[in-house]
């Protein structure tokens, strides 16, 4: 029997208009544009890596499933180089030229603090998605645009003093990174310490360029420090590591997440697992639904992702991913891109079952950071893994 | 806690000195430098770490060929970036050769990657006691090496036919040329020689700190520092230079404090500098009119 094409064409037309309508009604709306300002080049270009892995992931899943009002997301990346006046330049030109609805920032502290005036002033949502320093969403202002899925410093020299004294810490010496970042830790720790009558056994600190960090050590030690609070970026992390392993000097060490940032396991050697540091998320081999999900999907997006040590720095990726798909949701919320109507739509958010955590009512008014010392979790390294050392509360 | 930051002074004062007595041997040949030392000594290690790390050659291939690619690195530096403006009389080869660092530091970047690795030995997990101080091998090991390569240098230069034309072309190179000497060769030599001091700073020191794209932006600084400090025109005084600056980092930290460390250090050598305007070791050229 013949095949009556005149039947199928019948059904095959509408489907294929209706397939062309939806296409062309998706296709013709322009994207809403997200920009992300972070160090995609130098030292930390590795957070840069994760940071696009993570908004792009989440913008991949908002498309997948219609976009945003009817729109896809399209990201737009600029290099900071971790210079605060290229940030700023660079997140000027994306809000005025390429018309972002949301910002998002990167690694460093100094230049999120740099584009914060001018999220402010310009009324556009900025996200940070790694900077913890405390003055970025504490910034004064009285219309505030700025938000943050990462950790605060200042909450996380509470929460290491915390951890520290919970483990025995008594009289602890600081070593940290000769930089604002450091600087501004130590303030935190001084108040933590301060609040718990406790005195420090000194402050000590490192450079990217240090060989050896036995002198810094030797000093807190012979000032009768039991253990280690330690802020810097992987490299001189490692650089304490090999040091103590020199001094041959058995100390308790709670970091801040520097060491997460790298190949902390390969530079510090055997004795990297010492260090106790912070996280606000780890990829494991037991992962929630969600997070094993997302990990097929980069191992299947970026195929140099073969084993749990190279998805790295997972805080870059975990934090950037809920942020995207808050912002998202804030977006839908406030039903247009005017970034007056987002900011609010973030504080309209009721729920968000994210990667992190599940999030309740994360921002309003007078809270713009989404999580808090209760979405820490202590870690530390094992060979080449990120591994929790308690599971969270 | 003293033997340790001496020995940790010698160890850095060792690599500033070696990368140090690259700048004086090209300067006394050529009256030039090559402001690509600090890239040259991040090759090496880069080199060294990706021939015998991440591709497995046994150390005996891996160290000749990475000394000789820096050799390469030193000659194409002559021949290209700075013979062609000096020959004119021009001062940009001090702008070339310090965009030709930034050149390479960038490729190394975007080639070898963005992440510091480390350089496996078995001797920087071996520590020895020194006078009642924990002190690693390669700790030890590095200014020893530092020593021995400017001990050769010095009989190179004393006792040995390169070290005569080398000799004949630092005292007049007109002179030297009219003699015979293939004055350009020697130059060419100087700068090889040089990239490969810089190179074997950057293996002794890769497994004490990390392999990394920039790891020899501040060592290069440094180590010009070092050189003006010594004397340039002293291979000796160079090399002293290049330990006390060590020394003189390792106790500043040990005694005041490691955020002391860069302001007295270089207070000193501002110091230093002021009182004797020809470096420590350095003599005033003497122009006969």
């Amino acid at each position: 029997m013949a095949v009556r094409f005149p039947t199928l064409h019948r059904l095959l037309l509408p489907m294929a208009a209706a397939a062309s309508l939806s296409f062309g009604a998706y296709a013709a709306e322009p994207p809403i544009k997200v920009g992300l300002v972070a160090a995609l080049s130098g030292q930390s270009a590795k957070s840069g890596e994760a940071l696009t892995r993570g908004l792009t992931m989440a913008i991949n899943e908002v498309n997948a499933n219609g976009g945003v009002l009817g729109r896809p997301l399209e990201l737009v990346r600029r290099d900071d180089e971790s210079n605060p006046s290229k940030g700023m330049l660079a997140a000027r030109e994306l809000i005025q030229r390429e018309k972002v609805t949301v910002l998002f920032g990167g690694l460093d502290t100094p230049v999120s603090l740099a584009i914060v005036p001018l999220a402010n002033q310009m009324k556009v949502p900025f996200m940070g998605v790694w900077a913890a320093g405390t003055k970025i969403t504490e910034n004064g202002a009285a219309d505030n645009y700025v938000f943050r899925v990462s950790a605060v410093d200042e909450l996380v020299d509470e929460a290491l003093v915390k951890y520290g004294v919970d483990n025995g810490m008594k009289k602890p010496g600081m070593i940290l990174i000769n930089n604002p970042w450091g600087e501004s830790n130590e303030a935190g720790f001084k108040r933590a310490l301060e609040k718990r009558g406790l005195a420090n056994a000194g402050v000590e600190r490192i450079q990217d360029s240090d060989l050896d960090v036995v002198p810094q050590l030797t000093r807190l030690k012979n000032a009768g420090a039991d253990t280690l609070l330690m802020v810097g970026n992987v490299g001189p992390s490692a650089q304490v590591v090999k040091s103590l392993d020199r001094m041959g000097w058995d100390v308790p060490v709670v970091s801040h997440w520097g060491p997460a940032g790298g190949r902390f396991g390969e530079l510090a050697g055997p004795n990297a697992s010492r260090v106790h540091f912070i996280q606000t998320y780890v990829f494991t081999e037991h992962n929630s639904a969600k997070g094993d999900a997302l990990l097929a999907a980069l191992k299947a997006a970026y195929p140099q992702i073969k084993t749990l040590a190279d998805v790295t720095p997972a805080v870059g990726i975990a934090n950037a991913y809920d942020a995207l798909h808050l912002a998202a949701l804030a977006i839908a919320k406030a039903g247009s891109t005017d970034g007056k109507a987002v900011r609010d739509g973030f504080y309209a958010i009721a729920d968000y079952d994210g990667l992190i955590k599940h999030y309740q009512q994360p921002f309003s008014a007078a809270k713009h950071d989404a999580l808090g010392p209760e979405d820490y979790l202590f870690t530390h390294f094992v060979n080449d893994q990120i591994v929790p050392l308690k599971a969270k509360e | 806690m003293f033997t340790a930051a001496i020995i940790s002074g010698l160890g850095l004062g060792s690599m500033y000195a070696l990368l140090a007595l690259g700048f004086h041997l090209t300067y006394v040949v050529s009256r030039t430098v090559n402001f690509a030392q600090g890239s040259a000594m991040m090759v090496g290690a880069v080199l060294g770490y990706t021939f015998s790390i991440t591709w497995g050659w046994p150390l005996w291939l891996a160290l000749p060929l990475t000394l000789s690619l820096c050799a390469l690195y030193g000659l194409v530096i002559e021949r290209c970036l700075v013979r062609p403006f000096h020959s004119r009389g021009s001062q940009a080869w001090l702008m070339a050769t310090v965009a030709a660092g930034i050149l390479v530091d960038n490729l190394a970047l975007f080639t070898f990657g963005k992440e510091p690795r480390q350089f496996e030995s078995s001797l920087v997990h071996l520590n020895v006691e020194l006078f009642g101080s924990q002190v690693g091998a390669q700790q030890l090991l590095i200014p020893l090496a530092g020593a021995a390569i400017a001990l050769v240098l010095y009989l190179v230069r004393r006792y040995t036919r390169l070290g005569k034309v080398l000799e004949a072309c630092v005292q007049n190179p007109r002179a030297a040329m009219l003699m015979g000497i293939n004055v350009n060769h020697v130059v060419a030599i100087a700068f090889a020689v040089s990239t490969v001091f810089a190179a074997v700073a950057g293996l002794l020191i890769a497994p004490l700190f990390s392999v990394s794209a920039e790891m020899g932006m501040l060592f290069g600084l440094k180590a010009f520092a070092v050189a003006i400090l010594g004397g340039i025109t002293s291979a000796g005084g160079v090399f002293a230079a290049g330990l006390l600056f060590g020394l003189a980092e390792a106790l500043i930290t040990l005694y005041f404090g490691s955020a002391f460390t860069q302001i007295i250090t270089f207070a000193l050598v501002i110091l230093a500098l002021a009182t004797r305007p020809n470096g420590l070791f350095g003599s005033q050229a003497l122009v006969k009119v």
